[in-house]
C-alpha cells in the first residue's frame, strides 16, 4: 500500500486537476438529475407543458411517448397487452439505454440516486460500518420476484412500493406519505447497509443493468499503466467490484469496464489524479503506453 | 447420483446460498403480493375515469403515469397519494361530491391514456359506466318529502333517461304528487353530477361502484311475461297456474284456492286492498 492510499479520497485529484475538473461528472450528473425532474415540474409549476406525466409514462411536446420498460414488463406479466403508444414509448427507452448503458438511468436520471448518495456521504462522514451486505445479484432475484408477483396477482406489483416512482410522482403530483418510503431507503443505506439499496437490492437498477449488458458507451481504464494505487476510484465507485478487472487486467485483457453493474457515473474519471479512466465506446480497447507515472497521459472522450 | 457421494463444499455452499436467496425472495414476494392485492380495495366513493377497465384488470394495466389527470380539462381526476387516498397509489380516481366528471364529448382522459387502462374503444361518453347513481336516502330527499327540488334530475347530462321523475300520490298532504327522482342504471354513466349537486349537506343521491349499486339476475332466470311476449306462449308447456297469494286477510289458499274467500266469510267491514 502506497502512502497516497491514506490521503483523503480525491484530494490528490483536486490538487492536480483543480476542484471543478475533479468533480466534473458528479456535477454534470446532479445537473442531469435536476434537469429530468425539472422537465416534469415545468408544467405544474410554470404551466409549461413540454413534458407531461411521470417517469412511468410521459408525453413530450404532445408527441413523443416514453414508457418505463420495467413497468410495462410487469403489466405484460400481469396479463395486459398495452396499447401501441405505451409499447412505442417503451421501445424508445429500451433503444436509448441499450446504447448508452442501462444503468445510466441509475446515475443520471433516477431521483432516488441523490438520496442514496447523500446517505452514503453521511455514512462515510460518520465512519459507520459496512453493515449487512447481501450478494450483488440479490437484486436480480428481486427482479424475478417482482415479475412473478405481478403475474400471480395480475397487478403491476412493484408500483405498490417503488420508491423511485413514488418520489417522482410525489414531487410532480402530490406526495402523500411517499416521503416515508424515501426516508426508509435513506435510513437503510445509512444505518443498515452501505450502498445497500442501489447496490444490492433495487430491482429497477437490476433491470436497467440487464438492458445495458451490451451497451456502447463504456468507461475504459485505458491509462491503467499510470495507476499509482491510490485506491480513490474504488472508494468512490458505487459498484466498485467492476473496476478491478479493467484496472488490474493483465496485458492483453481489456481495459474496458464491461460489467453491466457499472452505472456510467464517471466518478472514477473525476477522482483519478492521473486520469486513468475515460468514457469511450465498447470497441475501443486500446491501452495507453506506459509512461513515467507522474506524467499524465491524456485521452478523453465524452 | 449415487446416494453416498458427499456434496463438494462449493456445491454445498452454492445450494445453501440459492436456497437462502429463494427463501428470502419468497418472503419478500409474499409481502409484496399482500400489498399489491391490498391495493384492490377501492373505496366506495372513489370512481375510476371513463372507460376504466374492471378494477382487477385496471391494476394490471394502468402504469400510473397521470396523463389522464393532466388532460382532464375540469381537474376532475387526481392520482391517489400513498396513505392519503384509498385507491392503489398512483392510480387515477375522482370523488363525485368533490369534482364530478363533466362527460367531455371528446373524452380527453381516454385519448391520453397510453396503455389502454382506459379503454380506447369508448367513443361515446354516454356509454361510460363509472358507477351508478342510487337515491340512497328517500327519507331525506326533498322530492320524496313532497317538495320540488329536482336538482339532481335537472343537472343530469342524460336527463330523462338516466334520471326520471316518477309521479305518485302524496299520502301526507293528500292532494299533491311526489316527484321521485328515479335512476335508470341502463342509461346512467356514473358521472356524479347528481351527487355533486344534491342540495342536502350530505347527498341523498350517490354514485356507487357497480358492485355496490347493483344486483344481478341469475343466469337461468327467465321473465315469464317477456317469454310470453316473444314466443306467444309460455316457455314450458303444461305448467300449472299456481294460486296467487295476496297480502291481507281473505287469501287463505286452502280455504279458497286461487282467489279470495267469498266476502261473506270475511270479518266485518273495511277490507283494505280488496278492490285490486
Ligand atoms: S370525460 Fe372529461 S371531465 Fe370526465 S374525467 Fe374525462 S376528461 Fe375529465
Ligand atoms: S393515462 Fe391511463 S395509464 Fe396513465 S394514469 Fe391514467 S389510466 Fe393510468
Ligand atoms: S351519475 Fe347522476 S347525473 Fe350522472 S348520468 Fe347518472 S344519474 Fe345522471
Ligand atoms: S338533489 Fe338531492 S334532495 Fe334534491 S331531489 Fe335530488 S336527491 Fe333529492
Amino acid at each position: 500500500m502506497k502512502e497516497k492510499t491514506n490521503l483523503p479520497v480525491g484530494e490528490e485529484a483536486i490538487r492536480l486537476k483543480g476542484w471543478w475538473r475533479a468533480h466534473r461528472f458528479l456535477l454534470l450528473r446532479r445537473l442531469s438529475q435536476g434537469f429530468f425532474l425539472l422537465l416534469f415540474l415545468l408544467g405544474p409549476w410554470f404551466g409549461l407543458w413540454w413534458v407531461a406525466g411521470t417517469l412511468a409514462g410521459s408525453r413530450t411536446f404532445g408527441l413523443l411517448p416514453l414508457t418505463d420498460p420495467l413497468v410495462l414488463a410487469q403489466s405484460l406479466a400481469a396479463g395486459h397487452w398495452p396499447e401501441l403508444t405505451a409499447l412505442i414509448g417503451a421501445a424508445i427507452v429500451v433503444m436509448a439505454y441499450l446504447l448508452i448503458g442501462g444503468r445510466v438511468y441509475c446515475s443520471w436520471v433516477c431521483p432516488i440516486n441523490p438520496v442514496t448518495d447523500a446517505a452514503h456521504w453521511l455514512h462515510v462522514r460518520l465512519g459507520l460500518q459496512k453493515g449487512w451486505q447481501p450478494k450483488r445479484h440479490t437484486r436480480l432475484w428481486l427482479l424475478g420476484t417482482v415479475l412473478a408477483v405481478s403475474a400471480l396477482t395480475g397487478s403491476i406489483a412493484w408500483e405498490a412500493i417503488n420508491p423511485i416512482t413514488m418520489l417522482q410522482r410525489g414531487l410532480v403530483f402530490g406526495m402523500g406519505f411517499a416521503w416515508a418510503l424515501v426516508a426508509l431507503v435513506f435510513l437503510f443505506d445509512l444505518l443498515v447497509s452501505r450502498r445497500g439499496w442501489c447496490g444490492h437490492l433495487c430491482p429497477v437498477g437490476a433491470f436497467y443493468g440487464l438492458l445495458g449488458t451490451h451497451s456502447l458507451l463504456r468507461v475504459s481504464a485505458a491509462g491503467r499503466a499510470a495507476c499509482d494505487d491510490c485506491m480513490d476510484c474504488f472508494a468512490v465507485c458505487p459498484e466498485n467490484q467492476v473496476i478491478a478487472p479493467a484496472l488490474r487486467g493483465k496485458d492483453g485483457e481489456t481495459p474496458l469496464i464491461l460489467s453491466p453493474d457499472c452505472t456510467n457515473c464517471g466518478r472514477c474519471v473525476d477522482v483519478c489524479s492521473v486520469d486513468v479512466f475515460a468514457f469511450t465506446h465498447r470497441f475501443d480497447s486500446h491501452i495507453d503506453a506506459p509512461s513515467s507515472p507522474p506524467e499524465r497521459s491524456r485521452h478523453s472522450a465524452a | 447420483m449415487p446416494a453416498a457421494m458427499p456434496l463438494s463444499p462449493q456445491r454445498r455452499r452454492f445450494l445453501m446460498d440459492t436456497a437462502r436467496m429463494a427463501g428470502g425472495c419468497a418472503l419478500a414476494g409474499g409481502a409484496l403480493a399482500w400489498l399489491a392485492r391490498d391495493a384492490r380495495a377501492l373505496p366506495a366513493d372513489a370512481l375510476r375515469p371513463p372507460g376504466a377497465l374492471p378494477e382487477a384488470e385496471f391494476l394490471g394495466a394502468c402504469i400510473r403515469c397521470g396523463l389522464c389527470v393532466r388532460d382532464c380539462p375540469y381537474d376532475t381526476l387526481t392520482l391517489a397519494e400513498l396513505g392519503a387516498d384509498g385507491p392503489a397509489t398512483g392510480t387515477p380516481f375522482f370523488t363525485a361530491r368533490d369534482v364530478p366528471c363533466e362527460m367531455c364529448d371528446d373524452i380527453p382522459c381516454v385519448v391520453a391514456c397510453p396503455t389502454g387502462a382506459l379503454d380506447p374503444g369508448l367513443r361515446d361518453i354516454d356509454e361510460a359506466r363509472m358507477g351508478t347513481a342510487v337515491l340512497v336516502d328517500q327519507e331525506n330527499c326533498l322530492n320524496f318529502l313532497g317538495l320540488r327540488c329536482d336538482v339532481c334530475y335537472r343537472v343530469c347530462p342524460v336527463i330523462d333517461e338516466a334520471i326520471t321523475l316518477e309521479l305518485s300520490h302524496n299520502d301526507r298532504s293528500g292532494h299533491h304528487a311526489i316527484f321521485a327522482p328515479t335512476v335508470h342504471a341502463e342509461h346512467c354513466t356514473g358521472c356524479g353530477k347528481c351527487e355533486k349537486s344534491c342540495v342536502l349537506p350530505e347527498a341523498a343521491i350517490k354514485v356507487l361502484p357497480m358492485r355496490l349499486a347493483r344486483g344481478a339476475p341469475a343466469e337461468h332466470y327467465r321473465k315469464g311475461w317477456e317469454e310470453m311476449e316473444e314466443k306467444g306462449g309460455p316457455l314450458v308447456e303444461g305448467v300449472i297456474d299456481l294460486p296467487d297469494r295476496l297480502p291481507g286477510p281473505g287469501t287463505d289458499n286452502l280455504a279458497a284456492p286461487g282467489g279470495f274467500e267469498p266476502s261473506f266469510t270475511l270479518p266485518a267491514s273495511p277490507v283494505p286492498g280488496a278492490g285490486e
